[in-house]
């Protein structure tokens, strides 16, 4: 069963005339969880605004747990969890404080609330912090405490908007070690990320989001499929070099290639694992041992800068030079 | 199932545990008035005295009183403000909750901490030598009145707030509304003294009706310039209520609504 289907979503903004949202589509399967991956701009926390109700779409349609977003918004509040961009929290209040709150506000008793924040943060390992204020928090604790928010009645479905843009790398692992955890529990997921790597690691399937469209989807296999298969790198011994290459020609079928400096083969290869046993039985049997031998997969950010036209990295400069209007594509 | 006026009253919580969390922000919002009811009554209460029965200091207090309410605008919105930029508005937009409960729940809270800061500012009248001649009563009702005044005006509080880009701007903009009105006002000197045109703007203005309906409730009279006999003069208490059911009947649905399509910036 999909929880989350969104179609042909616009989303103009009258300011600056932004196209957000250019017919974007998007559904996810209940219990997994789909990344939406871009570069900022990209219109990823548009479909967010619009998925959690707080922002209504120019056209298209969506449900959350087959409920419709724009006929009956409070339906869908009561089954969502939202965790934006920035930690939305009240600063001055202590950690036990705003879930508290936030129990009540989602209609908890008074003493379910606080059980449920004292559970809350036990989870998320901010117990010892529970009394101060946020304000003494580092970002992964605001954050975390921020996804203790959004968890409070267990929503059916959880947005997390780019839940890691900011933290440190250890506030990333934490993050992405509590994530993973939810994603057990069975929790249907939608993050929007910017970082490829944790979309690969968190997500079941990616959509690739560029200018408020999807430009590809799959699985993170999937999606380096698309761009091509993998490349086989042997490395060898100088007398090794022409046996070597023509072993590989021969379980390429392609044009093999060869860097001098690094005595490295290169080749692409269709039939991923298998090849790169071929080539080892093979140099085995005319006795040559390889110092080195890869199969590299296509990293997402080669899937996004053929689908694109940019690279992830750039996608800052290029979300600015697209306001300035002067932005090219490749 | 909508709760609209509990889930208000847990926003009012909030407010008033911030007050617990952050004790200073009660200690100042108290300390300035006082300091302005001692600057007024000892820099200008020798030299303003002329036909004020009982002293400077009887005039001054409701003036001070009804300036303090409307300072407390400011703190409205930043409040609202501070909840915009830092993306609070969206999970209390995403909760499922009454839209009006947030601004609801909000001006509740400000309220309550107007009592608390009227009643400092009342004991240090008393010490300084303010004493109302209406009779306890009456003195209630004026306090009552004021906590009215300043519950329409935090409605203004949370429009700006809902409007401006962040809480410097919020500030500012406070400021520019509060400040003229309170001070070309009847609020610290009698408007007689003004020039005609000012007398004009001075006893039209709303804070003058408020600071006039609050001096009746204490027992003084008002006396106006250019404009007495008109209706504020006459009826100051009549025309304060029509100044706050104005002010609410304009801003609540405004307000809400912009809180209803507001975007986090």
């Amino acid at each position: 069963m999909k929880s989350v289907v969104a179609e042909q979503l616009v989303k103009t903004y009258k300011s600056g005339n932004v196209r957000a949202l250019d017919g974007l589509s998007l559904d996810v399967e209940e219990g997994t969880v789909l990344s939406v991956l871009g570069p900022n701009g990209a219109g990823k926390t548009t479909v967010v605004r619009i998925l959690a109700t707080l922002l209504a779409p120019d056209s298209g349609s969506a449900t959350v747990g087959g409920i419709d977003v724009v006929r009956s918004p409070e339906k869908v509040r009561e089954i969502i969890g939202l965790s934006g961009q920035y930690a939305a929290l009240d600063e001055v209040l202590t950690g036990w404080d705003n879930l508290v709150m936030f129990g009540r506000l989602y209609h908890l008793s008074k003493k379910q609330a606080e059980l449920r924040a004292t559970e809350l943060l036990e989870r998320f390992s901010l117990t010892d912090s529970a009394r101060r204020s946020i304000k003494t928090y580092s970002g992964g604790m605001r954050r975390r405490l921020d996804l203790a928010a959004s968890l409070i009645v267990r929503p059916k479905v959880l947005f997390l908007d780019e839940p890691t843009t900011g933290l440190d790398p250890r506030g990333r692992q934490e993050m992405w070690g509590v994530i993973e955890e939810l994603v057990t529990d069975g929790v249907t997921l939608l993050l929007t990320t910017q970082y490829l790597d944790e979309a690969d690691q968190l997500a079941d399937d990616i959509i690739v989001v560029d200018h408020g469209k999807v430009i590809a989807r799959g699985t993170s296999d999937a999606l380096k499929k698309q761009i091509g298969g993998e490349q086989l790198h042997v490395v060898v011994e100088q007398s090794n070099i022409a046996a070597t290459m023509e072993i590989v020609a021969k379980v390429s079928q392609a044009n093999v290639l060869l860097d001098e400096g690094l005595r490295r083969i290169s080749a692409p290869v269709t039939t991923g694992s298998s090849a790169l046993i071929d080539v080892l039985r093979l140099l085995d049997g005319v006795g040559i041992h390889p110092l080195d031998i890869a199969l590299q997969r296509p990293s997402l950010d080669d899937v996004f800068m053929s689908l694109t036209g940019h690279a992830a990295e750039e996608s800052v400069a290029a979300a600015e030079g697209k306001k300035m209007g002067k932005r090219s594509r490749k | 199932m909508k709760r609209p006026l509990t889930d208000a009253l847990i926003i009012t919580r909030r407010q008033l545990l911030l007050l617990r969390r952050v004790p200073e922000v009660l200690i100042f919002s108290t300390i300035q008035p006082v300091m302005f009811v001692l600057l007024f009554r000892y820099v200008f209460g020798g030299s303003i005295t002329a036909g004020m029965p009982g002293g400077y200091v009887q005039f001054l207090m409701p003036g001070i009183f009804v300036q303090t309410v409307a300072f407390t605008l400011a703190g409205t919105a930043s409040g609202v403000a501070e909840d915009m930029t830092k993306g609070l508005i969206d999970r209390y937009r995403s909760l499922p909750i009454a839209r009006s409960a947030l601004v609801f729940g909000k001006t509740l809270g400000d309220s309550t901490l107007n009592i608390v800061v009227l009643m400092t500012m009342g004991a240090a009248g008393y010490i300084v030598g303010w004493r109302p001649t209406s009779g306890l009563a009456k003195v209630l009702l004026a306090f009552l009145f004021l906590l009215a005044f300043g519950y329409s005006l935090s409605w203004i509080g949370i429009f700006i707030g809902l409007i401006a880009k962040d809480v410097r701007t919020v500030q500012n903009m406070s400021f520019l509304v509060t400040f003229p009105l309170t001070f070309l006002s009847n609020a610290f000197a009698p408007t007689t003294g003004m020039p005609r045109a000012l007398q004009y703007f001075a006893e039209w203005n709303p804070v003058s009706t408020m600071v006039a309906a609050t001096r009746e409730l204490f027992g003084l009279k008002n006396s106006f310039g250019v404009t007495a006999g008109s209706f504020p003069s006459q009826h100051p208490l009549t025309m304060s209520f029509i100044y706050m059911i104005a002010i609410v009947m304009f801003f609540v649905p405004i307000s809400v609504n912009k809180y209803k399509n507001v975007a986090k910036r």
